[in-house]
């Protein structure tokens, strides 16, 4: 990603990283950015930012940037990353929110839209496929 | 299997998937359950788990449908001698969600009296005394895969069996009952049925689920290596117990196939069916027309048709 950062204590301190946090349940300055959540991560290679740059950016509270990403919608909530971090953080929890924060915000912002794929690929779907990923990717 | 005689009776929640796409699933699970002498009985009204655990972490609206499933189980074990407060299901992903909710509201007093006075038209009140099973953590621990074995008919000798977790099984900790990045529980029952497990790198590696609706290619890719590391292991076939897995590596290979001109197919099969083949059902149990890539010459080539 090609993006000038510049850090100060109120983006830091910013009501989104409270929001992420509070939603999540995550102390994001746990993450020390080992890497371990992307390494194993069997989405990254469809990512535009990977799972622990995306703990970064939620602890710098770069909201708009990353509410922008695919990753946040690409990411399946497989746990790997969780059920690796060596700070027992729970890197899906956090994407989980940004997503939360990404379809809450007042206006329809949907990652899917069902009505767009063909009939013969819908009818072929079973129920817990489309039914997780309205859930995911909708509001 | 304790009392010879007379059959145990669990209560049994299938999810719409097992009524849906994956019969399959759904009476294999019933007919083998029947050949070890355990009297399955589908829950009266259950509904939709929701599929997925919602991770805010005050989430209550998406804890209402797994509950009230607790709220069927409590009725019908009410109303049936012989059943205990706790029932099974075979798909992976309704285990998942229904045990998580479960561990939640047990944790989460005003979540669980919220949910209760949301669900005000129901007598029975949840107490979180319902215990969630997954298929596989009951016949490994109730009925004891030596029990099992004994029930072969159909020894499945030669067979070469690559066991696919997938996500759900074992993640997170709290809800796997075996060790999260090297499971073993269903290569010990494909031992049990006769049959060869192969280890193969893959086999907790997340298929990429939900994206299948509108990202295809994506599967297409996931499938490609998942299904490229049990050839590496020379496996005839590979086992699932999640309906999402199973429509990705099954029907997702002809997307495969297009994104990889090297790619092979290879038959996907649902564990319970290779438990109820191994048992001698007929294929009303076996449901094999439903899959997608024919099981049936590769268990021909074994001698198991
Ligand atoms: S594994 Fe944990 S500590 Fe390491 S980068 Fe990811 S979130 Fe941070
Ligand atoms: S939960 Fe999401 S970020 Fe974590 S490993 Fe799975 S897909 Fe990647
Ligand atoms: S997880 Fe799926 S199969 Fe299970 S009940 Fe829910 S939608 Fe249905
Ligand atoms: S469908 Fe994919 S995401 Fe779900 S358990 Fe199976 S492997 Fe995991």
């Amino acid at each position: 990603m090609d993006t000038t950062l510049r850090i100060n204590s109120a983006q830091v301190g910013s009501s989104f990283v409270a929001q992420i946090e509070k939603i999540s349940g995550q102390k994001l300055l746990a993450c020390y950015q080992c890497g371990k959540c992307s390494a194993g991560c069997p989405m990254a290679a469809y990512m535009d930012v990977l799972p622990n740059q995306m703990i970064r950016m939620a602890q710098l509270g770069m909201r708009q940037q990353l509410l922008e990403t695919r990753a946040i919608w690409m990411c399946v909530s497989c746990l790997t990353c969780n059920s690796r971090c060596p700070k027992g953080i729970r890197i899906a929890e956090v994407i989980e929110a940004l997503r939360k924060a990404a379809l809450g915000g007042g206006e329809r912002n949907d990652h899917l839209e069902i009505m767009e794929l063909s009939p013969e690929a819908r009818s072929v779907l079973p129920p817990i496929a489309t039914i997780s990923a309205l859930r995911k990717l909708t509001s | 299997m304790g009392n010879e005689n007379k059959p145990m009776k669990l209560a049994y929640y299938p999810g719409c998937t097992l009524k849906n796409q994956a019969t399959n699933f759904d009476v294999s699970t019933v007919s083998s359950m029947a050949k070890l002498d355990v009297e399955v009985e589908e829950l009266d009204r259950w509904n939709c788990c929701g599929t997925v655990h919602a991770l805010d972490s005050d989430n209550v609206m998406n804890r209402v449908a797994p509950i009230t499933n607790m709220i069927r189980v409590k009725e019908a074990q009410a109303r049936t001698e012989g059943m205990a407060s706790e029932f099974m299901t075979s798909c992976a992903m309704c285990y998942n969600t229904l045990k998580r909710a479960n561990i939640d509201v047990r944790q989460r007093a005003d979540a669980l009296a919220t949910i209760n006075d949301l669900l005000y038209l129901d007598e029975t009140k949840y107490e979180g005394d319902v215990e969630v099973l997954h298929l596989l953590e009951y016949l490994r621990d109730r009925v004891g895969f030596d029990n099992l074995a004994k029930k072969v008919t159909k020894p499945l000798e030669g067979l070469r069996v690559a066991c696919y977790y997938g996500c759900l099984l074992v993640r997170p900790k709290e809800v796997a009952f075996d060790d999260v990045e090297n499971p073993m529980v269903m290569e010990n029952l494909i031992a049990a049925l006769g049959a060869t497990p192969v280890d193969f790198s893959h086999k907790t590696e997340c298929c990429g689920a939900y994206q299948t609706v509108d990202k295809p290619e994506i599967i297409a890719d996931r499938t490609d290596k998942i299904m490229g590391s049990a050839h590496e292991e020379q496996a005839d076939l590979v086992v699932v117990s999640c309906p999402l897995c199973a429509f990705n590596l099954d029907y997702r290979q002809d997307d495969a196939k297009r994104l990889n001109p090297d790619f092979r197919n290879m038959p996907v099969l649902y564990f319970t069916q290779l438990m109820a083949l191994a048992f001698g059902c007929d294929e009303s149990a076996l449901r094999f027309d439903l899959q997608h890539i024919d099981p049936l010459p590769a268990l021909k080539a074994r001698g198991l048709d």
